[in-house]
């Protein structure tokens, strides 16, 4: 029962940790940019969600505040790939990581400048609630992480299958030349992409914050362990980033179990170095290296 | 701009292009001799901390500027740098062998950690690094009879040459100690760029598969740039120790191998000058901030001090950097002097560069 106990609350942690890595998933398919700023994002989205929901600040009704966090870094990560992002294009993939790394530091000052350094939890409605289904105890939130997360890959799934963007998307993820001669504005679709991501950061901050509590420093380890999910799966494939994610999610309060507090600490990085040696590409891998 | 005439091959490979420049660079090492005379102990001991960073960053840039290959986990080279010199002191060895043997541990163990993880290249590399990095803050704490553990260690007052060098007693001496190491090592740096090894770094980041194609050994260049860079690092990690007197996990963590990465890019990748530019503003920075605030203060005008406010103008002057002239503060330097030796000929379009598209690094 116990162990059961500690799986839930792992896969729960782990659906954080895989939304987190999907939207690195998403830019790096887009792209080939990684976005180093993604846990940054994240903890920007969860204070906005909580500057605009909890009781002593604007107090907005639960999905209003949920819809305007996720939209506004929607928004915010649409502009940022279109005004800055886009200018160094085409640079070395570095650029890009030494970029965003940038950002994260800038996001992270501001947000403790704005909001303090003090950790903040977010009244949800289910805070504190539990779920009790024949002797086992499960928090609310943690059903709710997890039915969300399910939602959402589901919808991302229609949306990539079904819809004309997310084939264009696709598309320019796959040949950005060739989609670009088909008629796809690749710019526009890949500043979506970052719009996408931008949300989805906003929705896992949100359901972070209302597990626990967030902090401004608390982005770039989150970045740094959902990125290590990412690889673990393989840095192209989208079922991969969510396997990856659930892997360290449920592999750390294990290993906070039954191993010394260092190596448990250490455990998803030793991981992925692990998976890096073995298996370059992740487990699930679907990108290969250039060959001449 | 007077034209250079060359008179043998040698020439070509000439550590200094005519006597002006040699002058130049005797001027300067005179300028840093003369320094510690015309500057207060306080500055003494931030130059010192310039020269340290400089010595870092040669190390980051010989990976990341010569040889095209990313680190985001440098500082654990410079953790295990400092943690072999101050342990080996601490057991009674005497200065210089003891920064030998963490120069070389440090070497040995970035060739033995290249091994597995340079068969990843690009952003895997990065990343892979950057593991490196958080495991070391870790491993700090564990290897307690080595590191001293959560504690750390101390750095024991340096006697060399029958003299007592300590940061804070003598720290003119410190500096002219630091002086001499930066120098030798840029030499060395300076020569190695001129070899055929230091070719072959060049042509491994310009591109890997044409270096093989001209007969360049990738595997064996990668890991000897890789144990080098790692040698230097070491070699600053060992003196960081005694600048900052103590050290401990803290004092390596994992943000201080971005800094460091980061002030590489600031300075200017792919120029052992853009080592110097990023440690002058790495270190100037904070202080430049300090000095504002206060200045702000007099006119009346009440700053508060934002925690991380340094980091984050540091990382505003990154992505203005980025966007505007990649190569640095030392791309905007050849520009200023490319001006001043062309005046009034200058035109605008000189350093543009050639517009691109994504070059993809995969199959599917």
């Amino acid at each position: 029962m116990d162990t059961l106990q500690l799986l839930i609350s792992g896969i729960a942690n782990g659906c954080i940790y895989g939304l987190i890595a999907l939207g690195f998933v998403l830019i790096y398919k887009a792209s080939e940019s990684v976005n180093f700023a993604q846990g940054d994002m994240m903890i920007l989205g969860a204070f906005l969600a909580i500057a605009l929901l909890n009781t002593d600040q604007a107090d907005l009704p639960f999905l209003l505040g949920l819809a305007i966090a996720g939209l506004s870094l929607g928004v915010f990560a649409y502009l940022l790939d279109a005004l800055l992002l886009r200018r160094v294009f085409g640079q070395p993939q570095l650029t890009m990581v030494i970029l965003t790394i940038a950002l994260g530091f800038v996001l992270r000052f501001v947000i403790g400048a704005i909001w303090g350094h003090d950790p903040v939890g977010l009244d949800s409605p289910v805070v504190g609630q539990r779920l009790s289904i024949g002797g086992l105890t499960v928090p609310v939130i943690d059903a709710v992480i997890i039915g969300t997360t399910v939602f959402l890959v589901a919808v991302l799934w229609l949306f990539f299958a079904r819809t004309r963007l997310g084939l264009a998307m696709q598309a320019s993820s796959q040949n950005q030349m060739a989609a670009y001669y088909m008629g796809i504005p690749v710019k526009r679709v890949v500043s979506l992409v970052w719009a996408m991501s931008g949300v989805m950061a906003a929705i896992a901050g949100v359901l972070f914050a209302a597990k626990g509590a967030v902090e401004p420093s608390a982005g770039l380890v989150f970045g740094i362990k959902a990125f290590a999910a990412a690889v673990i799966g393989g840095m192209g494939s989208l079922p991969g980033a969510l396997a990856g994610g659930l892997l360290i999610g449920i592999m750390e309060p294990f290993a906070g179990r039954h191993l010394p507090s260092h190596i448990a600490q250490v455990s998803p990085y030793a991981l992925m170095l692990l998976v890096l040696i073995l298996r370059p590409s992740g487990l699930f891998a679907q990108v290969r290296a250039k060959k001449v | 701009m007077k034209p250079r005439f060359k008179t043998s091959y040698d020439a070509d490979i000439d550590r200094f292009q005519g006597h002006w420049h040699r002058v130049q660079y005797l001027l300067l090492i005179a300028l840093a001799l003369a320094a510690p005379w015309v500057l207060g102990s306080y500055y003494v001991g931030e130059l010192s901390s310039v020269l340290v960073w400089s010595l870092a960053g040669m190390g980051v840039m010989l990976l990341v500027g010569h040889t095209g290959q990313v680190s985001l986990g440098h500082a654990a080279f410079m953790a295990i740098g400092a943690f072999t010199h101050l342990a080996l002191m601490l057991r009674g060895w005497p200065f210089l062998p003891a920064l030998l043997a963490a120069t070389l541990s440090s070497g040995i163990s970035g060739a033995l950690l290249a091994l597995p993880i340079l068969r990843l290249s690009g952003i895997y590399l990065a990343i892979a690094t950057l593991a490196l990095g958080v495991l070391v803050e870790d491993l700090a704490i564990v290897a307690e009879p080595i590191t001293g553990g959560v504690r750390g260690l101390a750095a024991p007052p340096i006697e060399l040459l029958g003299m007592t060098i300590d940061r804070h007693g003598t720290p003119i001496a410190f500096y002219y100690l630091c002086l001499a190491v930066v120098v030798l090592v840029t030499l060395a740096y300076a020569n190695i760029l001129r070899s055929p090894t230091g070719r072959a770094f060049i042509a491994v980041r310009d591109s890997e598969i044409s270096a093989r194609a001209l007969g360049v050994n990738v595997t064996r260049t990668k890991t000897l740039a890789f144990a080098l860079s790692c040698a230097i690092t070491g070699l600053a990690g060992a003196l960081y120790a005694h600048l900052i007197q103590a050290v401990n996990f803290e004092s390596f963590l994992v943000i201080i191998s971005i800094a460091m990465l980061l002030q590489v890019i600031v300075g200017g990748l792919g120029a052992i000058h853009g080592a110097f530019f990023g440690a002058v503003v790495i270190v100037a920075l904070p202080q430049g901030i300090a000095i504002s605030r206060d200045l702000l203060a007099d006119v009346g005008i009440r700053v508060v001090a934002y925690p991380g406010l340094d980091m984050a103008v540091f990382a505003v002057i990154i992505i203005v950097l980025m966007v505007l002239e990649p190569r640095g503060l030392y791309g905007v330097w050849l520009r200023v002097r490319t001006w001043f030796q062309l005046f009034p000929l200058y035109r605008k379009g000189m350093f543009r560069r050639a517009r691109s598209y994504l070059k993809t690094e995969r199959l599917k």
